[in-house]
């Protein structure tokens, strides 16, 4: 398969349900903590740290061909939001429908029957990205894009950021994107050896408290 | 104890290990209370059915090249709780590198350990790497509290990187690590994560009644929330702007919660 798999899997217009979510935006754009393209930046970077860094090796260890099931299990104690978890499980399930009809595979077949409400995301895209005829570092890359992107997008939307502004701040996240999927591709590699627990966890205290709350919003522009 | 070797300090290595079990009597032995140089362990009042430790810093630290370990065991039908006599405070040392501070807990089904130490300060200069594993049977009962506090009142903190992996009969029930202080990766006092918070701390209760009837998600005020894991359990993740407003929150969780 060739590596342009990487760029319809990674396009924002992949019908994959990832355009309704802000990634924690929202609710940061609400308490004053995102108001230009400054703080747009530091917002991303400590997503693309945290659960950036653990989404992308989830990725490319399920892409590496590990047990989704004992995947899935780790990225549920990775992600203590309940509100974060249903997300994760539903944009795992959207994912699933989508890559289904545009790579089928047996192993995705067989990861929807396992997970009828949906498995979380990133260990699906690991599979689509296998699915797909891509490695664990495309898959790393594509989850690690995706922690950025996604906030990138919505704050154009929330903020009316200027979308050049908005482009500037991933462009500039660029390296550390890289490093982020050579970090991952690094402990995905280490799981047949030393277990799940290989997999990084680091977590960020904000993204998970106000993830509580703005489930209960009312109303909301982003799902989360 | 602390070592010289070539000439060069190594820093103190040293573990402290505690083994509750039920004594038969309706209460709670402690067969093994053995601290050892920083580490020390005294048996308070006990309450009721419950063995009640005081882990008691006999020295300030852990400095720079120190690795210290705390172990507790806890049997079924034995209750545990664990306290610290004054907060814990990483600072530099004269060894070369960082500091390493080791939580290993194990609670058999029926066994209850209540974890409730002072807060972790990171000093300006220090590096410490706090490793905290906990494996519960199912059935065990827990209380665990963590609280990190970033530098002492006005100053700028260490490195601190904390990983608390928790497993419930052999499968992950939480796994988190926080990375603060000059060093670690991009971003972390900013708006997805600290946003300027000095303290950030976790509450974890396990309980097997969780499992009948889960706890709903909830707020407590603006920088804390309470959420059922997936599995029999709640944690409270809490940031505030000093370690006092920090406790006030988790108390009150505590509270709640219990």
């Amino acid at each position: 398969m060739s590596r342009a798999a990487l760029l319809v899997l990674a396009d924002g217009r992949f019908p994959a349900g990832g355009h309704a979510h802000s990634g924690g935006a929202e609710a940061a754009v609400r308490a004053g903590r995102i108001t230009g393209a400054a703080s747009l930046e530091d917002f991303c970077r400590g997503r693309l740290h945290t659960t950036g860094l653990v989404s992308a090796s989830l990725a490319a260890a399920a892409a590496l061909g590990a047990d989704p099931v004992t995947l899935d299990a780790a990225a549920d104690a990775r992600t203590p939001s309940s509100a974060l978890r249903a997300v994760a499980r539903r944009l795992g399930r959207q994912l699933m429908r989508a890559a289904r009809a545009t790579w089928p595979s047996g192993e995705l077949d067989s990861l929807a029957r396992e997970f009828p409400k949906g498995a979380h995301q990133p260990v699906v895209l690991g599979l689509v990205a296998r699915a797909a005829g891509l490695g664990a570092q495309d898959a790393a890359y594509c989850a690690a894009y995706e922690s950025v992107s996604g906030p990138a997008t919505a704050v154009v939307r929330l903020l009316s950021l200027d979308p050049f502004d908005a482009s500037a701040v991933l462009a500039r996240l660029a390296p550390e994107l890289d490093l982020v999927a050579d970090r991952a591709g690094e402990a995905a590699r280490r799981v047949p050896s030393d277990g799940i627990e290989a997999l990084p966890a680091v977590s960020a205290p904000l993204l998970e408290i106000t993830a509580e709350d703005h489930a209960t919003w009312p109303v909301r522009l982003f799902a989360s | 104890m602390k070592s010289r070797v070539d000439g060069v300090t190594t820093g103190v290595r040293a573990t402290a290990r505690i083994v509750a079990r039920d004594d038969g009597r309706g209460g709670t032995s402690l067969p093994v209370l053995a601290g050892e140089g920083p580490l020390a362990l005294r048996r308070t009042r006990a309450t009721g059915d419950e063995a009640r430790v005081m882990l008691v810093g006999a020295m300030s630290g852990p400095l720079g090249g120190d690795h210290l370990t705390v172990e507790a065991d806890v049997g079924g039908g034995a209750l545990l709780h664990v306290g610290s006599a004054a907060a814990t405070l990483a600072l530099p040392g004269q060894a070369k590198g960082e500091a390493r501070y080791d939580v290993r807990l194990e609670v058999a089904a029926g066994g209850e350990l209540r974890w409730l130490p002072e807060q972790l300060i990171s000093a300006r200069g220090s590096e410490l790497y706090v490793s905290s594993r906990i494996d519960l049977a199912r059935g065990a009962r827990l209380v665990y509290r963590e609280e990190q506090v970033l530098g002492r009142a006005g100053e700028e903190p260490g490195r601190l990187t904390s990983r608390l992996t928790v497993r419930l009969a052999g499968r992950p029930l939480l796994d988190q690590e926080t990375a603060c202080g000059p060093g670690a990766p991009g971003g972390w006092d900013g708006p997805a994560v600290l946003a300027g918070h000095r303290a950030l701390g976790q509450l974890l209760v396990v309980r097997p009644e969780f499992t009948e009837f889960p706890a709903g998600a909830r707020m407590l005020g603006e920088r804390a929330a309470l959420t059922p894991l997936a599995g029999p359990a709640v944690l409270v993740t809490a940031v505030a702007p000093d370690a006092l407003r920090l406790r006030r929150v988790l108390d009150e969780a505590l509270a709640a919660v219990l």
